[in-house]
């Protein structure tokens, strides 16, 4: 019990000082944030003639959870390419604390800190568990080639890391898994694989894209828990989701999305409520109901106008 | 029916001079091919690189044995570094195309007129491998006429030059499974192994997936120039068309037989191999000469044989694509 106080602690400080960071901000896309470990301008990916991106200036707080919203088609996942080195922008530059980061390929981007999970899952399927997460980790002295055939230069490190990875395994439930192959796993267990995986690498930024698409109810709980936990230990997270309830529940701040443009920015409680954001979804999605709690105002204002009719068929 | 030399030559071709040539490029195919995932359909031009290169250094430029060795060895990591620079940022069906294209180039000009002057056109080289003689036990130190033993009433005995040319190829064998052993179970395999199945992932991990691919490349590459080089002192010659595409293609059967991704996989598929096509080759041979089969003549045998090892592996690959050795499990994920 006398543990757990000083964590909860620190817990609630975070929280509050991401919170704080944002609390006297304008939401209005690429707003300046206090302490911003990205900072993007005018990065611009066409294909053909469809602008996928243009993205004029956006900043991510560090220490943060950041959602990123959108339409299907927004252009998200697009965007997280040129950030990541996966793909090339046309245009733009960006800054990883303080680095230029525009033209670096995807490893080096990962090896200064910045790691993304795939929205399409990309398990090693006919590697084990735990060589998937071994994988992750960096410096490794035995990845060289000279140095492999030397096991005794090796293999202290390989204990640490298999210790690293036991440790994450065991907080993602995957711990029984250890030595089966990443194939044989499950949708949703790939997904807190690739998630595990990539905090192998000890990022200062997790950029997960869709990490809860295809998980469980029950899982995505924990997997909440998870992201929460990641800002806890110091660490930035930006990720792409579509169900609000989510993006409620646990980011600090919202970035919206559409057509390529970043269209709005603003806290979770409000940013739903925003013009623009309205139109912008309504214009893709047609009504579609964005959570429960939406679902049931749609209901409340359907029935609403059906007994106004009513009323006035009655009266004439 | 001749039984005894039917199981005599069998026997042997289970640990001779071909099996051990093929056994040892294999390995090195096996390094592309199972570990990396990398399309390479020019194994045979590594080979051939080394064979030539040692050929060329001895007899036309009159150097000693061992720097045509570092020649041929040479050869074979640049021509890795050829093949792979333009080709391995691409996707891996290039590399296959690449690679053919390559092997096809490289004994194209072993074979023209243009450099018959060096590389001695369709006939080849000859006359490189006496400095590797000149260094043989098994008859400067050795006195025996052949080396052997007697399996009952089987003879299963080798030349001292067979003997020394099979003897150097099994340490060679012996050093390249330990050191695709120790690479493989380290974390530098590991990489390689995960470029396979994903180098996007790879990528995000912060890993660098073209120099891994290349090192690969140039490890089989080199690997393979081991076989080569048996190849030109075995037989003390070299031609172009020894290095022919089908030569890839029998590896490639010998790795798929043998267990893609194991150690011992190209070596046990090697062996396998050639005891079939020996078995074969011996009984058909020796049943058309006794009139037991009457519908073809001695030398069709010589093509049916090659008919039913690609039958052969079409029914390995249906029923056993793991090969020998390989694992049932991870097959069943690839196939997904
Ligand atoms: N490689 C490509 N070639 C051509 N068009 C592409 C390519 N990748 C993406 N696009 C287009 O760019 C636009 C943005 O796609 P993107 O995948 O970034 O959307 P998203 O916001 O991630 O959507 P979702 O929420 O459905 O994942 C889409 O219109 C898509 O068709
Ligand atoms: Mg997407």
């Amino acid at each position: 019990m006398h543990a757990e106080t000083p964590a909860e602690a620190t817990t609630t400080e975070r929280k509050t000082a991401a919170l704080a960071a944002f609390k006297d901000l304008a939401h209005e896309p690429g707003v300046p944030k206090p302490d911003p470990i990205l900072v993007v301008d005018n990065v611009v990916r066409r294909f053909g003639g469809l602008t996928a991106v243009e993205v004029g200036h956006l900043e991510i707080q560090r220490g943060s959870i950041t959602a990123l919203i959108g339409p299907n088609g927004a252009g998200k996942t697009t965007f997280f390419n040129q950030l990541t080195g996966f793909d090339t922008a046309d245009s733009g530059s960006w800054t990883f604390n303080g680095r230029a980061m525009n033209g670096v390929p995807a490893h080096k981007v990962a090896r200064a800190g910045m790691v993304r999970t795939f929205q399409l899952t990309k398990a090693l399927s006919r590697l084990t568990v735990l060589e998937n997460m071994r994988l992750g980790a960096q410096r490794q002295l035995g990845e060289s080639f000279w140095r492999a055939l030397l096991p005794f230069l090796w293999s202290r490190q390989e204990v640490q890391i298999t210790m690293q990875a036991y440790d994450l395994l065991t907080r993602f439930k995957l711990d029984a898994k250890l030595d089966d192959f990443a194939g044989s796993l499950s949708g949703g267990q790939r997904k807190l694989l690739e998630m595990a995986r990539a905090l192998m690498v000890r990022p200062e930024l997790v950029m997960l894209d869709e990490p809860m698409a295809g998980v469980n109810p029950a899982l995505t709980q924990s997997l909440l828990g998870h992201v929460k936990d990641l800002r806890e230990q110091g660490m930035t997270v930006l990720f792409v989701e579509h169900d609000m309830d989510m993006v409620r529940d646990i980011s600090d701040w919202v970035i919206v999305m559409a057509q390529g443009a970043v269209i709005a920015e603003g806290p979770p409680g409000t940013i739903m409520s925003d013009e623009r954001v309205v139109d912008a979804y309504l214009g893709a999605h047609h009504d579609a109901p964005l959570s429960e709690s939406d679902l049931e105002s749609q209901l409340h204002e359907a029935e609403e106008a059906l007994e106004a009719e009513i009323e006035e068929e009655t009266q004439k | 029916m001749d039984w005894i030399t039917i199981i005599s030559t069998t026997l042997k071709s289970a640990v001779g001079v071909e099996t051990v040539l093929y056994g040892v490029a294999a390995i090195g195919l096996n390094v592309h091919f199972g570990y990396t995932g990398l399309l390479n359909f020019g194994q045979a031009a590594f080979m051939g690189v080394a064979g030539y290169g040692l050929a060329v250094t001895v007899t036309v430029m009159g150097l000693p044995f061992w720097v045509g060795i570092g020649v041929g060895l040479v050869a074979a990591v640049l021509l890795a570094l050829l093949m792979g620079i333009p080709t391995l940022h691409l996707r891996a069906d290039y590399l296959a195309i690449v690679t053919i294209a390559g092997a096809e180039i490289v004994r194209l000009i072993f074979r023209s007129v243009a450099f018959k002057d060096v590389f001695g056109g369709s006939d080849g080289q000859r006359g490189f491998s006496n400095g590797f003689y000149a260094i043989n036990p098994f008859e400067h130190f050795f006195t025996a006429r052949q080396y052997g033993f007697n399996l009952g009433p089987v003879p299963l005995f080798f030349s001292p030059r067979q003997t020394w040319v099979i003897f150097v190829g099994w340490v060679l064998i012996a050093l390249a499974c330990g050191v695709v052993f120790l690479l493989m179970r380290s974390p530098w395999g590991r990489v390689l192994k995960a470029i396979r199945e994903d180098e996007d992932a790879v990528r995000s991990l912060g890993k660098s997936v073209f120099s891994y691919k290349m090192q690969s490349l140039v490890l089989g590459g080199v690997i393979g120039s081991l076989g080569g080089f048996i190849y030109g002192l075995a037989y003390a010659s070299v031609q172009p068309d020894v290095f022919g595409t089908e030569t890839t293609f029998y590896m490639y059967t010998m790795v798929i037989l043998g267990g893609a991704a194991r150690v011992f996989g190209p070596v046990i598929g090697s062996m396998l191999f050639w005891v079939l096509l020996v078995l074969v080759y011996g009984v058909l041979a020796e049943a058309v000469g006794a009139g037991y089969i009457t519908f073809m003549d001695v030398n069709q045998v010589g093509a049916l044989r090659w008919i039913l090892v690609g039958l052969g592996l079409i029914l390995l690959l249906i029923f056993r694509p793991q090969g020998i050795f390989g694992d049932k499990r991870e097959i069943a994920i690839d196939a997904r």
